[in-house]
């Protein structure tokens, strides 16, 4: 017999179906690869990965797709909600979802993701607020936070000249066509896993037809905030949480009466 | 079927729905609005999609994302709209899925006017968005000839997977003129082996416009290279009229074609010995033609309602054998017949040298006025 080196009773972690075996990119520390696999994780468990179509961002997760194994689409930065869009109106049977940073999201896509969330868009939007931009070095986000440095606020975001951090769950779930609008962190096991619920409960909104839904995550960015893995998850903790209190924003109650 | 009075854009927005389109997304502007107000009522009572987006490029970007999944999908905007257009418009090139544009040229540049306008043929044809792409252009003159190329257009950006224009201007898209629609075509979504739909049953697709290994972005252009050259070899579209014993062309596309058509007409009942070649494919660009006319021609009269953008198209296939003439409108102010009658007279009388730069002869008469 060959040797099962795991038997299925003490199996308690493998990679989930809906991941592919490429090596991540992302550097050490980052928790986009973490966000990326509870995805793949729930769309294994509903069962949908064959009727999926991801709409992959500008930003470090422009390869999301090689990761999660599903259609995929790659849009142009910040279109992501208007390209899952077109196809969810020509495909309404279908899951769409978008995976954006918080510069594809809340800048450069602000309005698209507005008037997605407005319209009660039948998507799901998985939002990675790593209060930088990552992919282009370290730039300010409009998640950064006050006094917070990066490339371009050198001297610590001032927020005279440079303003303040959207807090763009609070924003959306002011919308009548969101139905589902939480933030969660990625920083420790325990929240991972509250993410994760999250998550599943976003795709059931959509799955049921009760309109937007955006999980926004709390993420890490370390190469970008110049800190080892294990710093950049207690900052995340210590400063993040305070200016983007976690939390159930908008649960509309044909939502909250899903029984999963 | 009867032939029925049709506004210029709901016509095209009708001939688009019979010809199986799935999909619209558009943001209003002027003189191109009756398009999407058709088709917001049109579309949901057929079942098929339609969205007014929050913004021209919500609006390309939702095309884009239709068009991954391969159903017949359009927008249609006028000029500044479509500037905002470009950035999708690349990425849609560059991801090779097909889509209709409807371009309802306006006065310009910048908010300009309403008034008709041939002033994005450059545009429109020649990129307008990032990278090496081609779409490909139609240039209708009337409503009927918009109506017709609606389904070909359709045909065109799925055999070649690329942008397919139907371009016209605020005269076209407003007027009415009698019309015969095209029969209804079922929808028919093709089974593409790159659409998304869901991996059921088969390896998953993806599609994007992103290939960060140089080489194999090079072999991609090349891929949308070659198919651009099938386009210019089997796409060639153009009307020629009083053309068997004429002695002088003009040539002029879309509305400044049709006024040019009342023109040689006029100018035939003087007796001149004119005639007209009205380009329907603007790109591909018909340059053998012109060229082959240009060996029987004494002289041509490029008419636009530009500052002489299809004019360089022309020289390019002249290469200075015969005199070129140019007569340009701009901003939006139509020409009359009169003045094409005027400027055939006047070729004819004075057709200079076939080495003078036609553009730079007319900026001069026209600040001599
Ligand atoms: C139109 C356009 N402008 C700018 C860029 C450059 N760009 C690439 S990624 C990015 C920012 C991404 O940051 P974010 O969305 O926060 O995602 P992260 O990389 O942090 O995951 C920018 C500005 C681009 N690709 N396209």
């Amino acid at each position: 017999m060959a040797a099962t080196i795991v038997n299925p009773e003490n199996l308690v972690y493998s990679r989930p179906k809906g991941f592919t075996d490429m090596p991540s990119h992302y550097c050490p520390g980052c928790t986009h690869g973490t966000a990326q696999r509870l995805v793949a994780e729930v769309l294994e468990e509903m069962n949908i990965l064959d009727k999926s179509i991801g709409v992959a961002p500008v930003g470090c997760a422009v390869f999301a797709y090689n990761y999660i194994d599903i259609d995929f689409v790659e849009a142009a930065h910040g279109r992501a909600p208007a390209m899952a869009t077109g196809i969810k109106r020509v495909l309404p049977d279908r899951v769409v979802f978008s995976y954006q940073g918080d510069g594809d999201l809340a800048s450069i896509g602000m309005a698209e993701t507005v008037h997605a969330a407005a319209r009660g868009e039948n998507i799901t939007i998985i939002f990675i607020n790593n209060a930088i931009y990552g992919m282009t070095g370290g730039q300010m986000a409009p998640t950064t936070l006050p006094g917070m440095k990066t490339t371009s606020s050198p001297n610590g975001r001032d927020v005279e000249t440079q303003g303040y951090p959207i807090r763009v769950s609070e924003m959306l779930a002011t919308l009548d066509g969101a139905g589902y609008i939480v933030r969660r962190s990625l920083h420790d096991p325990k929240n991972i896993r509250l993410a994760k619920k999250a998550i599943r409960l976003a795709f059931e909104t959509q799955v049921h037809g009760l309109g937007f839904s955006m999980v926004e995550l709390l993420s890490t960015c370390s190469t970008g905030w110049g800190m080892t893995p294990v710093e950049s998850l207690a900052w995340l903790e210590e400063h993040m949480i305070p200016a983007f209190p976690l939390g159930d924003y908008k649960i509309a109650s044909s939502v909250a009466a899903l029984k999963i | 079927m009867a032939r029925e009075m049709w506004k210029g854009n709901e016509a095209i927005a009708e001939a688009a729905v019979r010809a199986g389109l799935e999909a619209y997304f558009g943001y209003p502007i002027t003189p191109q609005n009756e398009v999407l107000e058709y088709l917001s009522h049109r579309m949901p009572e057929l079942g098929r999609a339609f969205v007014q987006a929050e913004s021209e490029p919500a609006a390309i970007n939702m095309v884009y994302g239709a068009a991954c999944t391969g159903a017949r999908v359009m927008t249609s905007s006028s000029s500044p709209g479509i500037s905002l257009m470009q950035e999708g418009l690349s990425y849609i090139a560059g991801t090779e899925v097909p889509m209709v544009l409807v371009n309802v040229m306006r006065g310009g540049p910048g908010l300009g006017n309403i008034a008709p306008s041939q002033g994005d043929y450059n545009q429109i044809c020649k990129g307008g968005g990032h990278g090496d792409y081609h779409p490909i252009v139609l240039a209708p003159a009337s409503i009927q000839e918009a109506v017709d190329l609606v389904p070909v257009a359709f045909e065109l950006a799925h055999k070649y997977l690329n942008i397919c224009t139907i371009l016209i201007d605020g005269s076209i898209g407003q007027m009415m003129e009698p019309v015969q629609l095209p029969e209804m075509q079922p929808v028919a979504r093709k089974e593409y082996d790159w659409a998304v739909s869901g991996a059921k049953g088969r390896k998953r697709h993806f599609l994007s416009s992103i290939y960060l290994d140089v080489p194999t972005e090079e072999k991609v252009n090349l891929r949308i290279l070659g198919r651009w050259r099938e386009a210019q070899a089997n796409e060639i579209r153009f009307k020629e009229y009083f053309m068997e014993d004429a002695e002088h062309i003009v040539i002029g596309f879309g509305t400044a074609g049709r006024i040019a058509l009342s023109a040689v007409r006029t100018a035939r009942a003087l007796g001149i010995k004119v005639g007209l070649f009205r380009p329907i494919s603007v790109n591909p660009f018909p340059y053998k033609r012109v060229e082959e006319l240009c060996k029987r021609a004494k002289s041509f009269l490029v008419v636009e309602m530009n500052t002489g953008q299809m004019l360089k198209d022309v020289q390019a296939a002249v290469r200075n054998r015969i005199p070129v003439r140019f007569y340009g409108r701009l901003g939006g102010v139509m020409p009359f017949p009169d003045e094409f009658v005027h400027e055939i007279q006047e070729m004819i009388k004075n057709p200079g040298k076939p080495e003078d730069d036609p553009a730079d002869l007319w900026y001069l008469r026209m600040m001599a006025r």
